[in-house]
């Protein structure tokens, strides 16, 4: 098998990186280990923040249709259900779709394989029904079943109180947000909407355990002091029958590793992020990374750098002139960069810069 | 410890306040209210983020540059027709239309509502903070839907006018 590109992960980043690509004539096939397209566009049921150019406004599932529309108006092959195991000197790919196991050549290679959620162990966690904010909010969104009714959210970031507000919107009773810092760490505006509708967001407190049968049944909660020690007496116990861990995510970087790319760590991007220029080519020739892989950001940021990596890819390719390619791409950045502004932002900026840098001082 | 942005917001608890709604979004004056519906703007971050400005036909919702600026209303004069397309659109929830001038007793607070089932015009009400606490009575004026919304529909509450600072939610009596 073989094709000019080849973009691992059909999210939000390999879409727009697929699309890009496509649409300036690149024989582009899109590999998907799920059985639909999207990532996690379909379970964002939620309007994204931004400008106009970034679609601010549109709910990430309507995106998500807008996408899937762009891919095949311009004949981007999309194989689902296949999952890339391995990523192998001269851009090869392992490729299974559960039947059988085949190699594909690929010209240039996108790797836009998104992020995991991070855990949290506590005595008790792994009772059925302790699960991460993303898979109860996949549940809900997407496959339309609600895991429980009373729920207690562990983290206070954009995933715990958009979940939070989802999970109320599907139903359920949440019982309160925890957040072991003494701050909320989302948008005020998502932890003030959450707040109104009567879900208390309790600040400097963790889940101290859980405790059920053959489903969690209840947690203890407790305030904890400078150095995250529980306060003794201060433990709550809570009947919950669903917990939704929100404490982060990390870049799924697992090909990138195997490909024998250059890392640096970042905490503000999620962990270990392969290094990359400004056109998300990473340390390995002819290999771009785009979107969460690339350091832990959101699907509006995802997109851009799918852009980027789309065009980067058709221009080594000769598919577009290199200065068409460049302008495209400026815009592509200038509308990154939007995005990186302000207090939650400026982190982020100064890790990529960093990230950028270390790519020219390899 | 201040974990994103100014430190002079309370992060404590994820309740918004009117003092701080003053300070980084501007409140309107009771002259200003006296004309009609306004758009109260309740978004206290510098979030990248603009659809407010973008939609209102008018130009009375200012966010410029950068796009990180906190949106502020300018409408001195009373010119917002209170077509709710900046509740509609705000991704963060945080735009309401309150009218100070719906009767002599009473205010109308127009909200987003994404919830279903959709409440039922006259239905009787508890009017609810910033803090989630209950603080009056009240009934359901208007439900706007229409499928241009995507989701969003806009319910107008109408609660004693000496409560249209604070209440931004409503409960419903068989919940």
């Amino acid at each position: 098998m073989k094709t000019e590109l080849a973009v691992i992960g059909a999210g939000p980043a390999g879409l727009c990186a697929a699309i890009e690509a496509a649409k300036n004539g690149v024989d582009v096939t899109l590999i998907d280990e799920n059985r639909t397209a999207g990532g996690q566009l379909f379970k964002q049921i939620h309007r994204f923040f931004g400008s106009e150019e970034h679609l601010a406004g549109i709910r990430g599932f309507e995106i998500g249709d807008m996408l899937l529309e762009d891919a095949e108006k311009y004949g981007v092959k999309v194989l689902l259900d296949t999952v890339v195991w391995g990523l192998f000197p001269d851009l090869k790919l392992g490729l299974s779709d559960g039947k059988s196991v085949t190699i594909m050549e690929a010209q240039k290679i996108v790797v836009s394989t998104g992020a995991s959620e991070n855990s949290l162990s506590f005595t008790g966690w792994t009772l059925p029904n302790i699960m991460g904010a993303g898979a109860a909010q996949t549940m809900v969104n997407v496959q339309r079943v609600l895991p429980g009714e009373k729920v207690l959210i562990i983290g206070s970031g954009n995933v715990g109180l958009i979940v939070a507000f989802q999970l109320l919107q599907a139903g359920a009773e949440v019982v309160a947000v925890v957040e072991a810092l003494p701050e909320v760490r989302g948008y005020q505006v998502h932890a003030s909407k959450i707040v109104r509708m009567g879900i208390p967001i309790l600040t400097n407190h963790t889940i101290t355990r859980a405790e059920g049968d053959t489903r969690v049944r209840q947690a203890e909660i407790a305030q904890i002091d400078a150095q995250f020690k529980p306060l003794a007496g201060s433990e709550t116990i809570l009947d919950v029958d669903l917990i939704c861990i929100a404490v982060g995510l990390r870049p799924l970087a697992e090909l990138c590793w195997m490909a024998g790319m250059e890392f640096e760590y970042e905490p503000q991007l999620g962990g270990f992020v392969p290094l990359h220029d400004e056109s998300m080519q990473s340390s390995i020739d002819g290999i771009w990374v785009a979107g969460d892989v690339a350091g832990i950001e959101e699907a509006s940021s995802a997109m851009e750098e799918g852009r980027l990596a789309g065009v980067a890819a058709a221009v080594s390719l000769d598919k577009i002139e290199r200065k068409l390619g460049g302008e495209s791409m400026d815009q592509a950045r200038l509308r990154l960069r939007a995005l990186r502004l302000g207090p939650y932002g400026d982190n982020r900026q100064e890790s990529k810069e960093r990230i950028i840098q270390r790519y020219y001082a390899m | 410890m201040s974990v994103n942005g100014s430190s002079l917001i309370d992060r404590t608890n994820g309740i918004i306040t009117l003092e701080e709604i003053r300070k980084y979004n501007g409140y309107p004056s009771e002259e200003r209210f006296s004309k009609g519906p306004v758009p109260i703007i309740e978004c206290i971050e510098e979030i990248p983020c603009n659809p407010c400005e973008t939609v209102c036909n008018r130009n009375l919702i200012k966010v410029g540059t950068p796009i990180t600026n906190c949106p502020r209303l300018i409408d001195p004069d009373g010119e917002c027709t209170g077509c709710a397309q900046c509740i509609i659109i705000c991704p963060g929830l945080a735009v309401f239309i309150v009218d100070k001038t719906f009767s002599t007793r009473e205010a109308s607070i127009s909200l987003p509502y994404e919830e279903l089932p959709l409440p039922e015009e006259g239905e009787s009400i508890i009017g609810i903070d910033r803090t989630g606490r209950a603080v009056c009575e009240g009934h359901i004026h208007k439900v706007l839907r229409n499928r241009k919304f995507s989701h969003t529909n806009v319910v107008t509450i109408v609660i004693p006018k000496h409560f249209a600072d604070d209440v931004r939610h409503f409960q419903r009596r068989d919940k």
